[in-house]
């Protein structure tokens, strides 16, 4: 039931976004948050936009990731 | 184009150094519990299982919506979708659900209206275009589902559509979670928390199972990263004996939760006494449509009674959804239990265990 893939906003329009997902749109309603714009990406469930993805905090997360692992970029 | 904020956690490359620290730091035998039936599929379809040191057992527990839904509710839909001019709007993993004698998906063949949509929203859009129908909605799923239903009564009343109801069987999952901490014989050393159950509800509110219950918890997202991660953190707090809930899905998940979701669910539903198969009856761990909103209530509109059924002869669904069992120790498993002719939920289920083991576990 839980679709993980977040979507990406590009139109909104009376609390409704327009999502785009690897170029599948879809209308969801934004009635769930507080501020979503576009460009924004949401996570979406049932319909509804549950969440916006917290952009500084993916990336710290990630950066912190691969701290731990030792991982650097362009390793294989 | 690599889809943003999936790809990256998808990188072998930090799924193997993950799992080189998962080896690293397995010292002894433990049993993991995925509470959420998306991680169930996730895990299966990754192929993680095999990646982990034979010493990991992974349970799958009570989250998979569809399959926790006590077959007395089951019957219950069933029964409603035979009433006079009722039009019955349900998600498809509900549609062939065996009841006691029939499913949603036989009544369906048999002539009754029964509709599967992808949202409220699409129901409330059903409710508008037939005037002389009545339009029910079966509210099945947790507090990432909850709101989105809520959220539909708020909008049918404004918008004054008198020919729209929920019937509400929501769930919340704390309560379970605290349910299953206390069956005696239930051996389990860590609990990977459901993402977008926690989106919502945010991470304060398991606050209890370390503190209580001495739990390790990990909230995980839907990646093979994502939850590599929460293993790797459940393995470091069972090895420094410091349980904790450990935020493993932090570009999702805050403290708080989505107030907002959180509000709406308030406004529209309170906290009720529900049963849930394989668990029981569980104190406040449903959600009632308040009695201001009765009139979107479809328990009492149409005045349903829930039966107080009897799950399938033999079926170990219960006990797999508790991590009582694995699907290969039900009799039924792959004899008379299969996707294709299911007896239990949890081999209907899209995120069914017994489904999951089916489709990727060797027999």
């Amino acid at each position: 039931m839980c679709l993980a893939i977040p979507s990406k906003i590009t139109k909104i329009e009376n609390q409704v976004a327009t999502v785009d997902v690897e170029g599948v749109r879809r209308k969801v309603s934004l009635l769930l948050l507080e501020d979503a714009q576009v460009g924004d990406y949401v996570i979406v469930h049932a319909g509804f936009a549950i969440h916006k993805i917290d952009e500084a905090e993916a990336l710290e997360s990630l950066k912190l990731l691969k701290e731990a692992l030792e991982f650097v970029e362009g390793d294989d | 184009m690599a889809i943003k904020y999936m790809e990256e956690y998808r990188d072998p490359r930090l799924a193997r150094g993950l799992i080189e620290k998962i080896m690293q730091r397995s010292h002894r035998d433990v049993r993991l519990m995925e509470v959420c039936g998306t991680h169930t599929m996730s895990i299966f379809k990754s192929g993680i299982r095999s990646a982990l040191p034979p010493s990991i057992t992974l349970l799958s527990g009570p989250g998979c919506p569809v399959c926790v839904t006590a077959q007395g509710e089951i019957d219950a839909f069933i029964e409603l979708s035979r009433r006079q001019d009722v039009i019955i709007t349900t998600f498809g993993d509900l549609m062939r659900v065996p009841g006691q004698a029939s499913s949603l998906q036989r009544e369906r063949a048999d002539g009754r209206d029964i509709r599967v949509v992808y949202s409220t929203n699409d129901a409330l859009e059903i409710a508008v275009n037939n005037p002389g129908k009545r339009v029910v909605f079966l509210g099945v799923g947790f507090e990432t589902t909850a709101p989105t239903v809520a959220a539909s009564i708020l909008a049918a009343k404004e918008a004054r559509i008198s020919n729209f109801s929920i019937f509400s069987a929501h769930k919340r999952v704390p309560p379970a979670l605290e349910a299953l901490m206390k069956i005696v014989g239930l051996r389990l050393d860590g609990l990977i928390l459901p993402g977008h159950v926690s989106v919502i509800i945010g991470k304060k509110a398991y606050g209890p199972l370390p503190k209580q219950y001495g739990m390790p918890c990990a909230i995980a997202g839907f990646e093979p990263v994502d939850i590599l991660q929460a293993l790797l953190h459940l393995l470091e707090q069972i090895n420094s004996g410091k349980p904790t809930v450990e935020n493993c899905y932090p570009r999702a998940v805050g403290y708080d939760g989505n107030i907002k979701a959180q509000r709406v669910i308030e406004t529209v539903f309170e906290n009720v006494d529900a049963a849930w198969r394989g668990l029981g009856e569980i104190p406040v761990s449903g959600l009632g449509i308040r009695k201001e909103f009765a009139s979107f209530d479809a328990r009492k509109i149409f005045d349903v009674e829930v039966p107080d059924a009897k799950e399938p002869k033999g079926c170990a669904c219960g006990q797999i959804l508790t991590g009582m069992k694995i699907p290969p120790e039900c009799p039924l498993y792959r004899e008379v239990c299969t996707p294709m002719d299911p007896v239990g939920p949890c081999m209907v289920s899209s995120e069914g265990t017994c489904a999951a083991y089916y489709r990727y576990h060797e027999p």
